[in-house]
């Protein structure tokens, strides 16, 4: 894999996540029944971050769900290997509650699928709102975000490559060639 | 990450990894079983065959839980009332069983190595649950889960297995999974009941239950199977509970906390009192709750060895 460019650096993450997160304020009226959900393996830590931000803005805490979309996944009897799976920990009931999932890359639109099946399963919610860091097009489900970081036009060939400080050491987003 | 075996046919060469990963995946679906709506849609289509040809209550129960947890279809076979009664052989059963496109063939067996038979015979994905007096690894792995959740490592941990070691295939995959986990493993049952070659395994022999109890941190009680007793292996169960019965003043003599296990259905007042059974120190209930757990790891884990398509890739 060849890297093509740099798409966003650590200062770029930061605002667009203050920008994210103001959004979200904004469309709910605040943070009440608000819960955000991230989408495991990089989702979360985006949310986490959210979250913190919420605090400073509004000075409230809301609920973190963390979410692991394996056992819902759509192409698992076309895998050989088993992913490991990850806990799903959400802890407050989700029904009639708000949830804001939050994943990095919105590509095919399967993950969503995926994770709004996990979802049902764990309660009723008022409603799901979908907050992507990247969005590279290639949708494959109808499926859209309602708060965008980035879009980021792609060819199916490329990949974009984020990385989290909390997983991988650093913020920064690349776009790369397979 | 895939098991290195196709099949579950016993814990013996099972390596560490394999063990480890089958229990953390095992933690996640526990997780799963608590949840208000507690079943997945991974194994949607697949479908298992249960073959009992021994009876069982709690682990064809548990396998079929975890199977219909996972979203699997389930079919049931018991000897009785069977092809078999009718003198099919066991090949004949199972291929027949196949043509009907199964995935999974769980079985119990009174013969050992009947599933490592059928392993060879079919494409299914085969997983023992219990042959003869040889394994029952599920059984064993559901015992680590429990023993891991109560002292977060097996490594250093000492399991005296007690009761009738000769005929017990829980304490043939208990020993060969506990070992390899680096636990210390020892027995403990009549003379009669330990086979002679056992500390050839790596695991210490104590003669009687009051030297066994002095240094176990875990007591996995056997089921003494009453049935035995016409092979006149030891004289009666008076005397057997006498020796190696698990009761309230042997616990108390010790005077340290020892978690009791067993595999059930247990004897009350034989091998392990009901005072012990329902006390505090007992995890056996937890082994029941683990068993679905760690049977939906296996089934998830052991599901896949097909090709990789190219294509829709998940996520990014």
């Amino acid at each position: 894999m060849k890297v093509k460019c740099e798409i966003m650096d650590a200062k770029d993450i930061t605002r667009t996540l203050n920008r994210l997160t103001h959004e979200i304020l904004e469309r709910n009226h605040g943070t009440d029944n608000l819960v955000i959900v991230g989408i495991r393996n990089r989702g979360d830590a985006l949310a986490y971050r959210i979250i913190r931000r919420i605090e400073q803005i509004e000075g409230k805490t809301v609920p973190l769900g963390m979410l692991d979309i394996t056992l819902y996944r759509d192409d698992f009897q076309r895998l050989t290997d088993r992913p490991i799976l990850q806990e799903t920990d959400i802890d407050v009931d989700i029904t009639d509650k708000k949830l804001i999932l939050v994943d990095d890359v919105l590509y095919s639109g399967r993950t969503i699928r995926s994770a709004m099946d996990a979802l049902m399963d764990l309660g009723r919610p008022a409603l799901i709102q979908l907050a992507v860091l990247i969005d590279r097009g290639h949708r494959q489900l109808p499926v859209k975000a309602d708060y965008v970081g980035k879009n980021v036009p792609t060819s199916v060939n490329e990949q974009i490559q984020v990385k989290i400080k909390e997983k991988d050491g650093e913020d920064r987003v690349f776009l790369v060639e397979n | 990450m895939q098991l290195k075996s196709r099949h579950l046919l016993g814990l013996e060469g099972v390596c560490q990894e394999d063990i480890t990963l089958i229990l953390d995946t095992a933690e996640s679906f526990k997780k799963v079983l608590d949840r208000p709506i507690p079943k997945v849609p991974t194994l949607r289509g697949k479908t298992v065959a249960n073959l009992f040809f021994e009876p069982s209550t709690r682990t064809r129960f548990s396998f079929e839980l975890a199977e219909k947890r996972l979203s699997a279809d389930s079919v049931n076979f018991s000897k009785v009332g069977s092809s078999v009664a009718k003198g099919e052989t066991l090949k004949d059963t199972a291929r027949n069983i196949e043509a009907m496109k199964i995935n999974f063939v769980v079985m119990r067996h009174s013969a050992p190595g009947a599933p490592h038979f059928l392993s060879q015979c079919l494409d299914s994905v085969v997983i023992n649950a219990g042959d003869g007096a040889h394994e029952h690894p599920t059984q064993a792995l559901l015992d680590m889960m429990t023993l891991r959740n109560c002292f977060q490592s097996l490594k250093g941990l000492k399991v005296v297995i007690v009761g009738d070691i000769e005929h017990s295939r829980v304490a043939r995959s208990n020993i060969y999974g506990l070992l390899t986990m680096g636990a210390n493993v020892g027995v403990c049952g009549p003379a009669t009941l330990i086979p002679r070659e056992i500390k050839a395994l790596g695991v210490t022999v104590y003669p009687g239950i009051e030297e066994a109890m002095k240094e176990a941190d875990v007591l996995n009680v056997l089921r003494i199977q009453l049935e035995r007793q016409k092979e006149a292996l030891f004289p009666s169960l008076r005397e057997y509970r006498n020796l190696f019965g698990i009761t309230r003043e042997r616990l108390d003599r010790v005077n340290r906390r020892i978690t009791i296990m067993h595999p059930g259905p247990i004897n009350r007042g034989v091998e392990l009192d009901s005072d012990v059974a329902d006390g505090d120190y007992s995890v056996i209930l937890s082994q029941v709750t683990n068993g679905v757990a760690v049977r939906m790891a296996v089934l998830y884990l052991l599901d896949g060895g097909r090709q990789k398509l190219e294509g829709d890739d998940h996520g990014n």
